[in-house]
C-alpha cells in the first residue's frame, strides 16, 4: 500500500469542520449538564430530558411539526410527482411559465412567502391554523419533489419504456412496471427533503400558524428569544441524534446497493 | 393512461400554483399600490406612497444594512465554502463519503438548533468568553452576542452547507483531464485553476451564491436572536409592518422590491450559466 | 440445393414517414420471408432505424401499411404485435435482475411461474449466460448485456426479431464474436431477423439479404454476393467494399475511353457516358503500357489497415486526375509513391452502375 502523505488541505477541512461542529457539540454537552445555566460544567444529569418529556406544550409542538411535515410532504409528493410526469409529456405554451411559477416558493426569500400567504389567507378569510399551515408548507414542498422527479425523468432512457411496450406491456402496465419504480427513489428523496424543510421552517410558519397552533421551530424560537434553557438543549440533542441515525441508515442502505 | 390524458396529471399542479402561488403574489403586488388607512385596513386607491416612504433614511439604512449583511455573508461563504467544496471533491471516494456525511448532518439539522449552539457559545458569560479568559487573552468578557459580527457568524454558519454542497457537486463532476490539458499546454497551476477549474465550476459557485444570498435577505430570526433588536433587516421590517406596525401596503411594497431583486439575481444566474436548475440542489 | 418458396412473414407497403418538415421514408416497399436474415444497411439518417421502429409499432407511418403474417398491423400498438426488438442501448430494466428482465414478456402474458423459470433457464443456456439469473444489468459487461437483451426478446418467440445496431457499442473483437453467435442463434431458432447496421462487414457476414438504404429509399436489395458483385448504383458500389467509380464513353467492344486512357467493361449498349464500378483488389498494374486497355495513374500514398494494403493513386500521367485506390491482401505491394503506372482489370470484374448525383469521372 502507498503511504499516505499529509496534505495541507486536510488541516483546512478539519478546522472548518471543527468550527461547524463546535456549536453542535456545545448543545449536546450542556444537555447533560447539571445546571440551569449553560456556562460551566456542573456534573452529569438526565434531568433535562425528564423535564422535556413532561413539557406538554413542547411535546404537542413536536407532534404538530411531525404531522404538518408528513401531511405537506405527502400532498407535495402527489401534486409534484403527477405534475412532473404530466409536464414531461404535454407541450402547452404556458408550460415554461407554470414550471417557473411552481418553483417560485423556494426561489423567493421565505419572509416574502410568509408575508404574502398571511395577506392572501386573510383576504380569503381562511381561519389561521392547520389549513393555512398545510397550504403554505405544501407550497414550498412541491418544488422539491417536482424538481427531483423531473431530473430523474430526464435521466431515464426513453427506450426502457419502449422496450416494455415492445415486450407486450400496455401503456398503463408500462407506467406501473417501469416508469414508477424508476422514479420512486426520486419521489422519496424529494419527500425527505421536503419534510426536512417543513420541519425546519420558522419564518413562514410564524406568519400563518394562527394564535393557538404552534410548531416545534416556533416554540424553540420563542424559547430562544427569552433566553436559553437546558430543556431545549435536550430537545436539540434528540433531534440531532435522529438526523444522524437517519443519515447513517440511508448511507448504509446505499452502500449495500 | 392514454397519451392524450396526461394533461390530467398536471391539473393539481396548475390549480395549486395558480391559486396559492400566483394568487398571493399578484395580491401582494396589488396591495403594494394601495393606500394604508391604519389598523390593518387599507383602501383600494392607487398610490405610490408606499414606495416613496422607502426613501426615508431609516428604511434606506435598513435596506443598506440588509444588503451589506447579505453581501458579506455571501462573500465569506464563498471564501470559506469554495475551498472546502473543492478540497472535498478532490479526496478519495472514502474521504468524500465521510466528508459528505459530516456536511449532511448540519445540512439536515434544523438551523435553529445550530443557532442555539452559537447562542450558548457567544453569551457574555458563555463558553467562548470563559475560554478566552482562562487563556488569559482577555480580562473582562467580550461583548459578542447582540452585535453585528454575531449576526454575521450566524448567517455564514447557517448557510454554509448550501454553498459547500453546490460547489462540491460542480467540482465533483468536472473533467480533470481538462485541467491536466491546460497544465500540459504550459499553464501554471494558478492559471489552470483560474482559466479552467473556476470557469467550469462557475455554475456551482453561482448556485451557492444564490442559495446563500437569497435566504440571507430574509432570515430575520438569526438577526433577531443573535443581534437582539439592534440590527433591523428588511426581513424584520416586513414582519414588523405585517404584524405590529399593521401597515400591509408598506410591507407589500417592501416585499415587492425584495422579490424583484431576487428575481433579477436568478435571471442573471440563468443568463450566465444557461441552466434553470440550481446546481447542487437538484 | 432446393429453394422453398415461403410466404412473406413481413411486408412493408409504400411506407412514408416525416418528422416535422423532414421526410425520412419516401415510399418504402419490401417483403421478407419466414426465416430470413435481412439487414438494412445505410449511413446514419437514411431511415433504417425509423423503418425498424415502424415495424415494431414504436413509430406510426404517415401512409402505407405494415403486414405481419398477412395481417395489417399498421394501426396496432407495439404490445399487440408479435415482434420484439433488441434496442441499441439494450434498454435492460435497471430495477430488475437478469431473470426478471428475460421473463418480463412472459409475465405479461400470464405464463405460470414454473414455466417462466424453466424458459428463462433455457434462454440463458441459449445465450450462454447460465448462473447469471440474479445479477443486475449494472453488473454485466457490454457483451453480457447484449445477450440478455437478445434473450429477453427471443423468449417471447416473436415472428420477427428486430435488432437496432445491437453490436454498435461493443469493441471490434467482441463484435466479430457476436456476429457469429447471432447467426448461429438465428439458424438454430429459424426466427426471422431484421437487422439494422451501418457496418457493411456485419451486413455481409450475417445476412441472407441486404437492403441498402439511402435517403429514405431502398437503393438496392439482394444477397450479399449480389450487392457486392453487381451493385446497381454507384452509391451501393462505394458503400459496400468502397469501389472506385469511373466514367467513360464506349470505344469499342467492351472498352471505354476517357481523358486518362481506355478501360475494360462488361458489354454496354448505346454510346452515351457509362459509369463503372471497379474494386481495388481487381485492379492490376504495369510499369509499361502495351495492351489494348490501360489508364495512366501516379501513386500518391500507401497505407495499411485491417489486413489490407491500400495504394492511393491519382489518374493521369502527371497525377492530376481524380483519386483511385488499389487494395491487396498482405503488406507487400511493389509500388512506391511517385511512380507512374498503367492500370487494367478483367472486364468481368467491373460493373456498370447507375451514376449518382455527385458525378465522378
Amino acid at each position: 500500500m502507498r503511504k499516505k502523505h499529509f496534505r495541507p488541505s486536510t488541516l483546512y477541512l478539519a478546522l472548518v469542520l471543527l468550527i461547524t461542529y463546535l456549536p453542535i457539540f456545545i448543545v449536546v454537552i450542556f444537555s447533560f449538564n447539571d445546571s440551569k445555566l449553560p456556562v460551566a460544567w456542573k456534573g452529569f444529569t438526565l434531568h433535562w430530558y425528564a423535564t422535556l418529556f413532561q413539557d406538554r406544550a413542547l411535546i404537542e409542538a413536536l407532534r404538530n411539526s411531525i404531522v404538518l411535515g408528513v401531511v405537506s410532504s405527502a400532498a407535495a409528493a402527489v401534486i409534484g410527482t403527477l405534475g412532473a410526469l404530466g409536464m414531461a409529456r404535454v407541450h402547452y405554451k404556458t408550460k415554461g411559465m407554470m414550471e417557473y411559477l411552481s418553483t417560485v416558493p423556494i426561489m423567493l426569500p421565505e419572509i416574502i412567502l410568509g408575508m404574502v400567504f398571511m395577506a392572501f389567507f386573510s383576504l380569503l378569510r381562511l381561519p389561521f391554523g392547520w389549513t393555512t399551515l398545510v397550504i403554505a408548507h405544501t407550497a414550498f414542498c412541491i418544488p422539491y419533489v417536482y424538481l427531483m422527479v423531473k431530473a430523474r425523468l430526464v435521466g431515464i432512457d426513453k427506450s426502457l419504456e419502449e422496450a416494455a411496450r415492445d415486450l407486450g406491456a400496455s401503456p398503463r402496465r408500462t407506467f406501473f412496471d417501469i416508469t414508477l419504480p424508476l422514479i420512486l427513489p426520486a419521489v422519496a428523496s424529494g419527500c425527505v427533503l421536503a419534510f426536512a424543510m417543513s420541519f425546519d421552517d420558522v419564518v413562514i410558519s410564524i406568519f400563518v400558524n394562527g394564535p393557538t397552533l404552534s410548531t416545534l421551530p416556533i416554540k424553540v424560537y420563542t424559547h430562544m428569544r427569552t433566553g436559553v434553557t437546558p430543556e431545549i438543549n435536550a430537545l436539540c440533542t434528540i433531534l440531532l441524534a435522529v438526523v444522524t441515525l437517519v443519515l447513517l441508515g440511508s448511507n448504509l442502505l446505499r452502500r449495500k446497493k | 393512461m392514454k397519451r392524450d390524458r396526461w394533461w390530467l396529471c398536471i391539473v393539481p399542479l396548475y390549480a395549486f400554483t395558480l391559486v396559492f402561488v400566483l394568487g398571493p403574489v399578484l395580491y401582494m403586488v396589488a396591495v403594494s399600490f394601495a393606500r394604508n388607512t391604519g389598523g390593518y385596513g387599507f383602501q383600494w386607491s392607487f398610490t405610490l406612497d408606499n414606495f416613496r416612504k422607502m426613501r426615508d433614511p431609516v428604511y434606506l439604512q435598513c435596506f443598506q444594512q440588509s444588503l451589506l449583511l447579505a453581501l458579506s455573508t455571501t462573500v465569506l461563504n464563498v471564501l470559506i465554502g469554495y475551498p472546502f467544496g473543492y478540497f472535498m471533491a478532490r479526496r478519495s471516494p472514502r474521504g468524500k463519503r465521510l466528508l459528505l456525511f459530516l456536511i449532511m448532518i448540519p445540512f439536515w439539522t434544523s438551523s435553529l438548533i445550530r443557532l442555539y449552539g452559537w447562542l450558548i457559545l457567544l453569551q457574555a458569560r458563555g463558553v467562548l468568553n470563559r475560554f478566552l479568559m482562562w487563556l488569559g487573552m482577555i480580562d473582562t468578557p467580550l461583548k459578542i452576542l447582540y452585535t453585528y459580527p454575531a449576526v454575521l457568524i450566524g448567517m455564514v454558519y447557517g448557510l454554509f452547507p448550501f454553498m459547500v454542497l453546490a460547489v462540491y457537486t460542480s467540482v465533483e463532476k468536472m473533467d480533470w483531464t481538462l485541467v491536466e490539458a491546460a497544465r500540459d499546454l504550459g499553464a501554471s497551476p494558478l492559471r489552470a485553476f483560474l482559466t479552467v477549474t473556476l470557469k467550469l465550476t462557475l455554475p456551482g459557485l453561482m448556485s451557492g451564491v444564490i442559495l446563500t444570498f437569497v435566504p440571507s435577505m430574509g432570515l430575520f430570526f438569526i438577526a433577531d436572536i443573535l443581534g437582539g433588536n439592534k440590527i433591523v433587516l428588511v426581513g424584520s421590517l416586513i414582519q414588523d409592518q405585517m404584524t405590529r406596525g399593521s401597515n400591509q401596503p408598506f410591507a407589500a411594497a417592501l416585499a415587492l422590491i425584495l422579490s424583484v431583486m431576487t428575481t433579477l439575481l436568478l435571471w442573471l444566474y440563468r443568463k450566465v450559466t444557461g441552466t434553470s436548475d440550481l446546481e447542487g440542489m437538484f | 440445393m432446393r429453394k422453398i418458396e415461403t410466404p412473406p412473414v413481413l411486408v412493408l407497403r409504400e411506407v412514408t414517414k416525416s418528422f416535422g418538415q423532414t421526410p425520412v421514408l419516401k415510399g418504402l416497399s419490401l417483403s421478407i420471408s419466414e426465416g430470413e436474415f435481412v439487414t438494412f444497411l445505410g449511413s446514419s439518417g437514411c431511415g433504417k432505424t425509423t423503418t425498424l421502429r415502424i415495424v415494431a409499432g414504436l413509430e406510426a407511418p404517415d401512409s402505407g401499411a405494415v403486414l405481419l403474417d398477412g395481417e395489417d398491423v399498421t394501426a396496432r400498438p407495439p404490445e399487440k404485435r408479435n415482434v420484439n426488438t433488441v434496442f441499441q442501448s439494450y434498454a435492460l430494466f435497471p430495477h430488475l435482475d437478469v431473470a426478471q428482465n428475460i421473463g418480463y414478456g412472459l409475465r405479461l402474458r400470464r405464463v405460470d411461474r414454473q414455466e417462466i423459470r424453466q424458459r428463462v433457464a433455457e434462454m440463458l443456456a441459449l445465450v450462454q449466460l447460465e448462473g447469471f439469473e440474479k445479477r443486475r444489468a449494472s453488473e454485466l459487461s457490454g457483451g453480457q448485456r447484449q445477450r440478455v437483451a437478445i434473450a429477453r426478446a427471443l423468449i417471447n418467440r416473436p415472428k420477427v426479431l428486430l435488432l437496432d445496431e445491437p453490436l454498435g457499442a461493443l469493441d471490434l473483437q467482441l463484435r466479430r464474436q457476436m456476429q457469429i453467435e447471432l447467426k448461429r442463434l438465428q439458424k438454430q431458432l429459424g426466427t426471422t431477423f431484421v437487422y439494422v447496421t451501418h457496418d457493411q462487414e456485419e451486413a455481409i457476414n450475417m445476412s441472407d439479404r441486404i437492403v441498402v438504404m439511402r435517403d429514405g429509399r431502398i437503393e438496392q436489395a439482394g444477397t450479399p454476393a449480389e450487392v457486392y458483385d453487381s451493385p446497381r448504383t454507384a452509391y451501393v458500389a462505394r458503400f459496400i467494399g468502397s469501389a472506385n467509380i469511373l466514367t467513360g464513353v464506349p470505344a469499342g467492344p467492351c472498352l471505354l475511353k476517357n481523358e486518362y486512357g481506355t478501360m475494360r467493361t462488361p458489354p454496354v449498349e448505346g454510346s452515351g457516358q457509362v459509369t463503372l464500378a471497379v474494386r481495388g483488389e481487381n485492379i492490376r498494374f504495369f510499369r509499361e503500357g502495351g495492351g489494348d486497355a490501360a489508364l495512366r495513374a501516379r501513386v500518391t500514398e500507401k497505407s495499411y489497415a485491417g489486413g489490407m494494403l491500400r495504394v492511393f493513386l491519382r489518374l493521369g500521367a502527371d497525377g492530376s486526375g481524380p483519386e483511385l485506390t488499389i487494395s491487396r491482401q498482405g503488406i507487400n505491394v511493389d509500388l512506391e509513391p511517385g511512380e507512374s503506372v498503367f492500370l487494367d482489370w478483367p472486364a468481368a470484374t467491373a460493373a456498370v452502375v447507375e451514376p449518382d448525383e455527385e458525378v465522378e469521372p
